[in-house]
């Protein structure tokens, strides 16, 4: 009788922030589904607690069902089966009350069947379901793929596959080769217009991909004939139906075993166009990373609140020299950073699903009419703050959640090393999180256009501004400081005007700026709940002292001294 | 006319999760100290409903629950996982019903509800355990009963076929419909609440729930019938005051007791070889292993 919505009073604080409201105004249209839909939200009040009520079924699955079956899932794992993939049981198990519940589709329009739900609360849901599985959140997490056909794809190709979703079907999206990993580009699965059939044919190989025999999965492939770049890749949906697509093996991982990661073979495979023919990678799939790299960051923080509640538990019950050992200061040190870091990494998270949302809302809205001038500005600026924002989170969360899950299990002491507790699990499952959606270094790469553009040094400005109570003064007035540090280390490295220089300590100035973006929204959080208070206190000193050791590297370092990096271990 | 399911429902304390001050001092339940639930085996029975629903078409279920008004709550859980409709029978002169009063009245409302073609109760409740409500009201309104059910084997419009769980095995058994049936716990458990049928159904009220609302959405509830949740008093199901309640029930509680099991016998072993031996020997012989 666990519930992991209810049980995390955060999560209901964050759906309830002020921005909620102009969200749902713009998601709902002046909730004009209530004529047509007996299940569409009356009024704002009403949508929240149709959020609220929704998510506490997500809460209920997870903490009754996926949780208790994430051991024997991970255990047995998915086989092979006449080509076919066959989940374990217990992850067949998952599926079937989350279908049942309703929990496929949760943000497509009513009119395709789905809950028409905010990125919000459906980001929500997904942190709730990695915190009781996170191989089984990928499975489930696939039906982003539904947002990609229904943004991009034409009317046809909606109503033939988006309210399938809704029923339960799932779905992968088949991008990496053996040859194009973090670099797409290079991808060479080859799509040819057959004529006589009127549909295209894929014919190649794909690794690497997550759920690999989904119903419907969408694939990256080489329409271009002649073309070895970017603009030779279009995007394709590919309907399991057909059976033109062989599993030939599922890979023996680390973590998330329950998740099915496949080497696909295309052989003659039909397949419809999504959009316009090359802009695949370009602009449909950049925008599909984008929303699985917001999925990653839901995965990170649902990983780190269960390595953070294992290793609570466990401090409290373990005695060593007549006490708990929750008692020592060596080991409630490292809860409590674990706790403060995992709210920072939420906060991080839910910033960046609003900023999605509005855009998203306005996109939506933009198909039935034409936005005016003020709307387009905002749509535009929300945007652009969340392509900052997204890698920020992406890279934040996955490396926090992989810290929480070693100091959890560092908790735990030999018994954590054994596979008797939960968090030898919930360690391994963490790792992959820095790795898939791009690295982390990759999204360095993203976020550093951030901080040369002036971006991120305008957002900061912009919390600055932001009313505090008088009581947490000082915690901003460190902020600001952290702020015009940052400031004086980014315009340091850009008067080299060296590339590799600047590439060099690239992850360097994006934690310095992201350790001030989680400050700044910790204060915010402290003015609608006084218990982030000392959260954030906690988390701005800490960060303070990390930035100071950074930006200390940094004006020590000299740049002559790059050449004997590779010469360390090429001599 | 549509195939109709009845579900008896009660809510019930839970008293899996017994804390402190579960009883009070004078050895009765304190129902306002546990949280209040929806009869587990009432849910199996949600669920048995459900798959005929699901193998009929045009099948509609009810849910029945007699109680306070607040047990209106269940009535809105069983909407979420797919009934369509429900009815509260209250009325303070219910108070005090034992089995026999209790089912009484449940027969009079499933009379109301006539002509139905199944209905289906949990075998009992975790509150009273006494397993008779069922079938006491299947013998009131003389149609067959299938008690202990644990499966659905077929329906169609005419008759049912059910596997029922018994002490030492298994019966299949099929009947002629209208027919009542209970339904055990090792029945399967109930699907969960659906997203959408929380959002369609999340506005039901009583009538009584609804005076006490600030925001009553009651334009809706004009062109969505199905929020109203019909409540039934004594009037409504023409029931004789004296067959009810304290004056209807011919069980009286002589006493209630708090009992603590104690052990009866024992057998000490140490912890050496030989002992070990025996008490082997001892736990083979009586097959709790080998």
């Amino acid at each position: 009788m666990a519930n992991y919505y209810t049980d995390n009073k955060n999560l209901r604080f964050h759906l309830e922030h002020p921005l909620m409201e102009k969200i749902v105004r713009l998601k709902e249209q002046n909730y004009i589904d209530k004529e047509k839909y007996d299940y569409a939200p009356l009024d704002y009040e009403d949508t929240i607690d149709s959020y609220d009520k929704v998510l506490e079924i997500v809460g209920e699955i997870s903490g009754d069902i996926i949780g208790p079956n994430a051991e024997s899932v991970d255990h047995d794992g998915p086989k092979i089966v006449n080509n076919e993939v066959v989940y374990a049981p217990g992850t067949q198990k998952n599926l079937e009350a989350i279908v049942n519940a309703g929990l496929f589709g949760m943000s497509l329009p009513r009119e395709f069947g789905g809950l028409n739900f905010a990125m919000v609360p459906y980001v929500m849901a997904a942190e709730i379901v990695s915190r009781s599985d996170a191989g089984f959140a990928n499975i489930w997490g696939l039906q982003d793929c539904a947002e990609t056909i229904h943004e991009f794809a034409s009317e046809e190709i909606k109503r033939e596959f988006l309210p399938r979703f809704a029923k339960g079907a799932t779905a992968a999206m088949d991008l990496t080769e053996p040859d194009a990993g973090s670099d797409l580009q290079a991808v060479q699965l080859k799509a040819t217009w057959d004529e006589a059939a009127k549909v295209w044919r894929l014919n190649g190989v794909k690794r690497f991909i997550t759920n690999g025999d989904a119903h419907v999965s969408l694939v990256l492939a080489r329409s271009e004939e002649g073309t070895s770049d970017a603009r030779g890749l279009s995007l394709f949906v590919y309907d399991r139906a057909s059976q033109a697509m062989t599993v030939r093996r599922i890979e023996n991982k680390l973590g998330i075993k329950g998740s099915p990661t496949c080497e696909l073979v295309f052989n003659n495979a039909p397949a419809h166009l999504i959009g316009d023919r090359k802009m695949g990678l370009i602009k449909y799939v950049m925008s599909l990373m984008n929303s699985a790299r917001l999925g990653v960051g839901a995965q990170s923080v649902g990983i780190a609140e269960a390595a953070y509640r294992e290793a609570v538990k466990y401090a409290h019950e373990r005695e060593q020299f007549g006490k708990a050992i929750v008692n020592y200061p060596a080991v409630y040190e490292m809860l409590t950073l674990m706790k403060v870091r995992t709210d920072a990494i939420r906060s991080l998270l839910y910033e960046t699903a609003r900023f999605v949302d509005v855009y998203k809302a306005y996109n939506i809205i933009a198909e039935t009419r034409k936005l005016d001038a003020d709307e387009r500005n905002e749509a535009k600026s929300y945007q652009k703050l969340a392509d900052v924002f997204t890698p920020l989170l992406k890279l934040f969360s996955s490396e926090y959640c992989n810290q929480i899950a070693y100091d959890s299990l560092q908790i735990h002491g030999g018994t954590g090393f054994m596979k008797d507790f939960p968090i030898e699990r919930i360690y391994r499952d963490a790792r992959i999180t820095t790795i898939y959606e791009g690295t982390s270094q990759l999204q360095v790469v993203a976020a550093i256009r951030g901080v040369t553009s002036g971006l991120l040094l305008k957002v900061l400005r912009d919390y600055a501004g932001r009313n505090v109570h008088p009581e947490q003064e000082p915690l901003r007035r460190v902020l600001i400081s952290m702020t015009d540090r940052y400031e004086q280390a980014v315009s340091f490295i850009e008067e080299f005007k060296d590339g590799e220089y600047t590439d060099f300590h690239a992850r360097r100035l994006v934690e310095l700026a992201g350790n001030i973006v989680m400050g700044y929204l910790l204060l915010d959080d402290c003015q609608r709940d006084d218990s982030f208070e000392r959260t954030a206190n906690i988390f701005i000193t800490k960060v303070n002292a990390e930035n100071l050791q950074h930006e200390n590297y940094i004006k020590t370092f000299n740049p002559k001294e790059l050449g004997e990096f590779k010469a360390v271990f090429e001599a | 006319m549509p195939f109709r399911i009845i579900v008896l429902a009660k809510q019930v304390p839970d008293t899996r999760n017994v804390g402190k001050d579960a009883m009070k001092a004078d050895g009765t339940v304190n129902r306002a100290a546990l949280p209040a639930i929806f009869n587990p085996e009432d849910l199996h029975a949600l669920e048995l409903a459900l798959r005929i629903k699901d193998q009929i078409n045009d099948a509609e279920i009810v849910v029945v629950s007699m109680g306070p008004g607040r047990a209106a709550e269940i009535i809105r859980e069983a909407m979420y996982r797919g009934a369509d409709r429900g009815v509260l029978v209250t009325d303070r002169k219910f108070a005090g019903s034992d089995t026999l009063a209790t089912s009484y009245a449940l027969s009079l409302a499933v009379k109301k509800l006539a002509p139905f073609n199944v209905l289906i109760a949990g075998r009992q409740a975790i509150d009273g355990d006494t397993a008779q409500v069922g079938p006491q009201t299947a013998e009131k309104l003389h149609i067959p009963q299938i008690t202990y059910a644990e499966e659905l084997v077929d329906v169609n419009s005419k008759q049912i076929t059910i596997k029922r769980r018994l002490e030492r095995g298994i019966e299949v058994v099929r009947s002629p419909l209208p027919v009542a049936i209970t339904v055990h716990s090792s029945a399967p458990v109930c699907r969960p609440r659906n997203a959408i049928l929380v959002m369609k159904f999340k506005h039901a009220r009583t009538t009584t729930e609804l005076q006490e609302e600030t925001k009553d959405y009651t334009e809706l509830r004009l062109y969505r019938p199905y929020l109203n949740i019909e409540e039934w008093s004594v009037e409504d199901i023409q029931a004789e005051t004296e067959k009810l309640g304290l004056s209807g029930s011919p069980t009286k509680v002589k006493k209630i007791e708090n009992v603590v099991l104690q052990r009866k016998e024992s057998k000490a072993f140490t912890a050496d070889d030989k002992d070990i031996d025996l008490l082997m020997q001892e736990l083979m012989a009586s097959h709790v292993i080998g």
